[in-house]
């Protein structure tokens, strides 16, 4: 699985061969795609708010990018890494004040009513900027939108702003809600936002709490013949290993999201009829962070943090942890963005001599229990790769004469103990990594952020440097110059090391053999799926 | 039956005291918990310090814990539950969608495993110390030792995987539109894995306990005069040794009751059954107190009420209980 850490080519071609070698009958089928069918797949949460423009969230997009459609949507080989949507082209004004979108012609929301400029200019202004979790950062200067006609949307932004930023934060910020319903009351409480209405290839048909949410075909989708399928179901499968069970009695056809544990992938990719894909969440990479409290004065010390990054070793974490199925970080951009990632940055080789030194040097000597300090480590309980990199973590800096003691927490408590009380030393997080550094990558570092927000740098580390460089790079406008100081920053954090990137990964998909067009693009999992089809 | 009524007069006052307790125990529990609703919610989606400020505001987490437990036990005088943060929904509807599932659930293992347990603890007790006694102790206290969550998925595994006889979970053919007994059969169908796991577990308590007792009865003098009668030894097994032993089992019915609901929580997973117990881990998780403390309420009623049917039954069964509450 090496070719998966060198490039996203790699990455591709790597996944592509593992996906050929465990398809080939689907593949030659994948010509002639079938109409009709229910496709049943496994969910393993229920969002208490399904509207995408107001939460900005891979679960809530799991559901709800079949029914809302984004502007534009991520793709392997469209400019820029885009595909249209609701919008058929997007421009930006050198002045970076504004950007002007062609919006497509005869589309139609489920209820029937025209789509238009202003049920863009509704959606940007009254919840993209105030209300999403995302949105409310990136929109956070847009004044106005004018609609010179029905189907041109002009952004205007109070300040300068690049148009790569909004270019890249299209596929995940830009779900289009109808104003028609959405003008009347408080948006917050629309009956929509459960039962969502948008223009995409899927109707919300049903929801039955705890068991399942069914969408079905949008005979009126603007995409002619599409989208192929009838229905799809989303069946609630809390329990993680009951999704594996229920793809070999073929009960539901596809687990995305990693819903099968990676320990069962290698026993289901030999089950006849199953097939295990890697590709398809290029554009949801998340990040294995060691969070640091730089307020304890151990840590404090670059020498320290020098010291416990060559004290990890990367590949075994990769390799063991994630069964292979991640790649090796070198920064806070991940290696398979195409746009802003540089390779040119300080590294830290797993030498645990080398860190044995280093803490020698920084003044912390070895006690006669050989310990040097003791620390406090939380991990993040989100996923079982960050509690058992923990484990790991703490054996790593036992190894060093650092005494790691694990807190464990539930996911509240622990966002709460981080984020909040700033009760750690140490934490493990997985943050994403959103097409843009600026979305919510830079915030890991910055300084002047008020506690309490999550996912966000609440270390107390303070770097005036970094702070200049994360503002010069929000207000350049050209796409170039906004890459290379995108790159300065990853030397920056690689060097001083407000943070530890360990690895990168994304998710996997499980699916039957008669599902076709899986994985079609980097943000597949949370794309509209007109194109899916299902054989028999 | 005034003794009943009696019974039933004290028992209603004292479960209004109790079910306070339960809730203001509950709530402090909740409160002692770190985070809150909002800290479980941005676990998915993040945001600024705004957004924060506006949900904590909307949710009316920004209020004094005092003020949020008045609050509570106020609506609740009105007999309203309050609003779920996590699903923003009344959580009288939310109970209600869930509770059938885990009565059907909770009441097909009750009824399994006491069925089942007493009329295997009977086989047993009939000739304590027997081979077949031996057998059933042992396999049932085996059965006993196995994790719940564990039986659950060795049954999925086998009949659901494997032999393809039974569905893996949930509690009916999804989107099916099936209607009258169709629908009752599909549940019906569902229902038994998820049905199994958990009545097996508890039948090897009222196997054992049945057992127990008719060892005990078997002592007794009354049995003694029935052989003496010379009545069949069937008969005397039944209507002599068995009868008498069941009083603890009834007993024993009322406090289980409390657990199964309990052990409910891992099954419905399991199983992905939307029953209560499911519902009561995505409350804790979400730290949704109004939610989890509608759900306790709930249980809490549940289970006072079946163990007032327990003693009422009791009291049909044995006439000493209660004749002394009539001079108390």
């Amino acid at each position: 699985m090496s070719e998966l850490t060198i490039s996203r080519r790699g990455l591709l071609a790597g996944s592509a061969l593992l996906w050929a070698s465990t398809a080939l009958p689907a593949i030659a089928f994948a010509q002639t795609p079938k109409k009709g069918g229910r496709l049943v797949l496994a969910a393993d949460s229920e969002p208490r708010n399904l509207n995408p423009a107001i939460v900005a969230s891979n679960g809530v997009f799991f559901i709800s990018s079949k029914i809302v459609e984004t502007l534009a949507e991520a793709s392997f080989d469209g400019k820029d890494g885009l595909e249209p949507r609701l919008a058929l082209s997007w421009e930006g004004a050198a002045d970076g004040l504004s950007v002007t979108f062609k919006l497509r012609d005869g589309v139609k929301w489920h209820d029937g009513k025209p789509f238009t400029s202003a049920d863009v200019a509704f959606s940007a202004l009254q919840i993209w900027k105030p209300l999403q979790n995302l949105g409310r950062t990136v929109f956070k200067d847009l004044e106005a939108v004018d609609t010179p006609d029905e189907l041109t949307a002009v952004f205007k932004f109070a300040k300068p702003t690049p148009f790569q930023l909004i270019r890249n934060a299209l596929p995940a910020l830009s779900s289009v809600v109808p104003k028609h319903l959405y003008e009347v009351g408080k948006i917050e409480d629309n009956p929509a936002n459960n039962a969502p209405v948008g223009t995409g290839p899927f109707k919300f048909a049903e929801y039955k709490a705890g068991q399942y949410y069914r969408l079905t075909r949008n005979d009126a989708y603007w995409s002619k013949d599409e989208p192929y399928l009838d229905e799809i179901v989303y069946q609630v499968l809390p329990d993680r290993t009951s999704a594996a069970a229920a793809l070999e009695a073929e009960e539901i056809q596809l687990a995305a999201f990693s819903a099968v544990p990676l320990a069962d992938l290698d026993r289901i990719s030999k089950v006849p009829g199953l097939k295990v894909i890697t590709k398809g969440y290029e554009g949801l990479t998340y990040q294995l962070v060691v969070e640091i409290n730089h307020r304890r004065k151990e840590l404090a010390d670059l020498k320290v943090r020098q010291a416990i990054a060559h004290a990890i070793d990367k590949d075994f974490v990769v390799r063991t942890i994630f069964l292979g199925y991640a790649a090796t970080a070198t920064g806070p951009v991940p290696k398979n963005d195409p746009q802003f990632y540089t390779a040119d940055v300080p590294t830290y080789p797993f030498d645990v001599a080398k860190a044995n030194a280093l803490l020698d040097e920084a003044g912390y000597k070895r006690a006669d229990d050989g310990k040097r300090f003791a620390l406090k480590l939380l991990p993040a309980p989100y996923f079982n790769e960050t509690k058992q990199f923990g484990d790991y973590l703490r054996q790593a800096l036992a190894a060093i004469g650092i005494d790691a003691q694990i807190v464990n927490n539930d996911s509240a408590a622990h966002i709460k103990a981080v984020y909040t009380d700033h009760a750690f030393d140490l934490a493990v997080g997985p943050p994403v990594f959103r097409g843009d550094p600026a979305i919510s990558t830079t915030i890991l570092v910055q300084s002047g952020i008020p506690d309490g927000v999550p996912f966000s740098n609440q270390g107390g580390y303070k770097n005036a440097d970094l702070d200049a460089l994360i503002v010069k790079a929000s207000e350049t406008l050209d796409a170039a110059a906004r890459t290379e100081l995108y790159k300065e920053f990853q030397k920056k954090v690689a060097a001083d090391l407000p943070l530890i990137n360990v690895a990168e990964w994304s998710f996997i998909s499980v699916a039957r053999d008669t599902v076709g067009n899986i994985a079609n693009n980097p943000r597949w999992a949370v794309s509209n799926w007109a194109d899916t089809y299902l054989e028999s | 039956m005034t003794r009943a009524l009696r019974l039933l007069r004290r028992r209603l006052v004292g479960s209004v005291f109790v079910l306070l307790i339960v809730v203001i125990g509950s709530f402090l529990l909740l409160e002692a918990a770190p985070g809150d609703a909002v800290d479980a919610y941005i676990v998915s989606t993040g945001g600024d310090a705004g957004m924060i400020e506006l949900l904590r505001h909307r949710w009316g987490l920004d209020q004094s814990e005092l003020t949020r437990l008045a609050n509570y036990l106020w609506a609740l005088l009105h007999l309203d539950l309050g609003q779920s943060v996590t699903f923003s929904r009344p959580i009288r509807d939310v109970i209600l969608e869930r509770l059938p599932t885990t009565l059907i659930l909770m009441g097909s293992a009750t009824a399994l495993s006491f069925g089942l347990g007493s009329a295997l603890g009977i086989y047993a007790g009939a000739r304590p110390g027997s081979f077949r006694d031996r057998f059933l102790s042992v396999g049932s206290l085996a059965l006993y030792a196995v994790p719940g969550f564990w039986l659950g998925l060795v049954l999925i595994v086998v009949f659901a995987v494997d032999l393809r006889w039974l569905p893996i979970g949930g509690i009916e053919t999804i989107a099916s539109a099936k209607t009258g007994f169709s629908r009752a059969a599909d549940i019906a169908t569902h229902l038994v894995l998820p049905v199994s796991a958990l009545g097996f577990i508890y039948l090897a308590l009222y196997l054992r306990m049945m057992r127990a007792s008719m060892a005990e009865a078997w002592r007794q003098d009354f049995v003694l005069a029935a052989r003496a009668r010379g009545l069949t030894r069937g008969r005397i097994v039944l209507a002599h040794v068995a009868r008498n032993a069941l009083l603890p089992l009834v007993t024993m019915l009322g406090l289980q009751s409390a657990q199964m609901l309990g052990g409910s929580v891992v099954i419905e997973s399991v199983f992905a059954v939307p029953g209560l117990g499911r519902l009561a881990q995505e409350a804790v998780a979400g730290r949704d107190t109004p939610l989890l403390l509608g759900i306790i309420l709930v249980s809490a009623v549940l289970v006072i009420v079946i163990n007032l049917l327990v003693d009422l039954a009791y009291a049909f069964l044995d006439p000493r209980v209660g004749a002394g509450e009539a001079s108390a």
